[in-house]
């Protein structure tokens, strides 16, 4: 189908039939093509996405036959506070994931842009990134020990006579999922910025100084310019951190294994207890059914925000 | 644009700021490292003698050697194979566009949302009837088609991309359609290619719940996944364990600040274009 291709005119059945036969073989080679990655990604994605549907509805511990469980793992899910808490935990993770990091991308570009010239900002967008690049686990060992009682945290609130405010960030009930979130945070940043950068590069100058024309501080400047420009950024960013929070597993197993008591358990590190732990297969697959729903929920309309302006 | 100077210095100085945050684990980690073994150093404070030996000490007991063959093993299996199957498809649904291809695109898309989680209990039952929980192939296997929906979506965009004129004037020299791919199409996608190659490396490298699961011995794991069961052995040993973790991490910094400019516009391209 090449794209702009003038309008034919009307042709001879024969030929139509020919050509229509052509077609088909085209399209049966481009498909040709396409087979091996869909292998792959049937065997490996699909097929377990309905095998996870096919387990949830029934009990399972791995190694008896199954009993049919109907929508039983579900209540689980929906009742059992453990489950349930755990599914707030990880709503809760997305102002630490997402909005935080997003903010301060938001701050952390503006400066850059307004000193793009000097060697800081080149310096600052490939330090800010750092943290992207390096394994989780390896960012949540450096936390963890940053956040001990005898951690740098400590240190220095202790250097600036705040001493007195200092704990086991990660041991205690009122501050370990905030402290996994500055963990997220501090990971998602650097992401973040980088997609803004690029939204903000984009940006026509003359809006900018048309609005000072008209006298817009730099404030109202940002609100009506800068972010309304950035939407399509700003709904990638959000997405992916969004995912990243719902979804968090390898911070929260190595700094925290859900705990202290269950305060920092989110839904994909239960899957993972019920599953291979507990043996209990039918509430970790309704749980992890959930979870893909629970994404799939807020992510979708974060789409059409992204669409909305490619028409 | 123009901006008032303690405006400017201001963000300067909360720049700054926000870049010692981001830094600052780092250091931590590597002044840790440097502690005699087996010793709880207070925060930020260097040893009165830095014990280098510590990362022979960790070298040699999270047998890193070993480690290091193993991620190669999975890299090369992984990574090669994702981007020619990927490259596949992205030709087939980004320039021949077939009917229907629009359809088979969005099955793809829609794997780029799916957290792993929601599909590790089957895969776990999936790779034990295959017969090859604890080897390597238990996770070059899944991490292929894994990466597909990025793959795909990263290479169908750059195909979507390429100014027709090219392949028109190769069709007219009667160029077949595999000519047109080998010949035309894969040498003008070398940024493309090696930008998701970047991309892919370092997600295999950092995969972790994967190697958690499915294979329990730590050298037939990814990187991240041995730094895990690392973990597991030298928790107690903080500077130990430090060395350990900046001897697994390093390696990712290296390739980032040396292809810094494709891995950024691949993220980029990779995110916006999807």
């Amino acid at each position: 189908m090449g794209a702009g291709a003038a309008p034919l005119p009307v042709p001879a059945p024969a030929n139509n039939r020919r050509r229509r036969i052509r077609r088909l073989s085209n399209a049966a080679r481009a498909y040709l093509l396409v087979v091996p990655a869909a292998a792959f990604y049937i065997a490996f994605v699909i097929r377990p996405i309905i095998l996870t549907a096919q387990y949830s509805v029934y009990n399972w511990d791995g190694i008896k036959p199954a009993t049919w469980a109907g929508a039983d793992n579900y209540v689980e899910v929906f009742t059992n506070p453990k489950l349930v808490g755990a599914i707030l935990n990880s709503f809760e993770l997305i102002i630490y994931f997402s909005f935080i990091p997003v903010v301060l991308a938001l701050f952390a570009a503006n400066v850059i842009r307004g000193i793009a010239r000097s060697r800081l900002s080149g310096v600052a967008r490939t330090v800010l990134f750092l943290p992207q690049v390096i394994p989780l686990v390896a960012a949540g060992i450096m936390w963890s020990w940053m956040l001990s009682t005898n951690g740098t945290v400590n240190q220095l609130l202790r250097a600036v006579g705040l001493g007195f405010l200092g704990r086991a960030w990660l041991g205690d009930f009122d501050t370990a999922l905030p402290a996994v979130g500055v963990i997220g945070a501090w990971v998602q940043l650097g992401l973040c910025l980088i997609l803004i950068l690029a939204g903000m590069s984009k940006i026509d100058p003359a809006l900018y100084e048309a609005a000072r024309i008209d006298g817009a501080g730099p404030i109202r400047e940002f609100f009506s310019i800068t972010l309304p420009s950035l939407r399509q950024e700003l709904a990638v960013a959000i997405t992916i951190t969004v995912i990243a929070a719902l979804a968090s597993f390898d911070i929260i197993y190595i700094s925290t294994q859900g705990g202290p008591g269950n305060s920092t358990l989110v839904p994909g590190l239960q899957v993972y207890y019920l599953a291979f732990f507990d043996r209990e297969i039918g509430t970790a697959s309704a749980l992890a059914l959930t979870l893909m729903a629970l994404v799939l929920i807020v992510v979708l309309p974060l789409q059409r925000i992204l669409r909305g302006r490619d028409g | 644009m123009i901006v008032s100077k303690p405006e400017k210095w201001l963000g300067r100085v909360l720049l700054i700021l926000l870049m010692a945050v981001t830094i600052v684990p780092f250091i931590s980690l590597f002044i840790t490292a440097l502690h005699p073994s087996g010793t709880y150093p207070a925060g930020l404070t260097w040893p009165e003698t830095p014990h280098w030996e510590n990362f022979v000490l960790a070298f040699q007991s999270a047998n890193m050697l070993q480690l290091l063959w193993s991620s190669a093993l999975i890299e090369i299996a992984v990574v090669p194979v994702s981007i020619l199957i990927a490259t596949l498809t992205g030709f087939a649904l980004g320039h021949l566009r077939p009917p229907g291809g629009r359809a088979v695109f969005i099955v793809f898309i829609l794997g780029l949302t799916l957290p792993l989680e929601g599909i590790i209990v089957p895969l776990y039952y999936q790779i034990r009837e295959m017969g090859l929980l604890n080897t390597r192939w238990a996770l070059i296997l899944p991490l292929i088609g894994l990466f597909m929906p990025f793959a795909v979506t990263w290479m169908r965009a750059h195909f979507i991309n390429m100014p027709p004129d090219l392949s028109e004037a190769a069709r007219v020299d009667g160029a077949t359609t595999w000519q047109l791919f080998w010949r035309i199409h894969v040498p003008l996608s070398i940024p493309a290619i090696s930008s998701l190659g970047i991309l892919l490396f370092l997600w295999t490298w950092n995969q972790f719940l994967l190697a958690v699961v499915l294979v329990s011995d730590p050298e037939k794991r990814t990187m991240a996944g041995a730094l895990g069961a690392f973990q597991g052995q030298w928790g107690t040993d903080i500077p130990l364990l430090c060395a350990g973790s900046l001897l697994i991490l390093t390696p990712t910094l290296i390739i980032f600040l040396v292809f810094q400019r494709q891995f950024v516009s691949a993220l980029l391209q990779g995110s916006l274009k999807g």
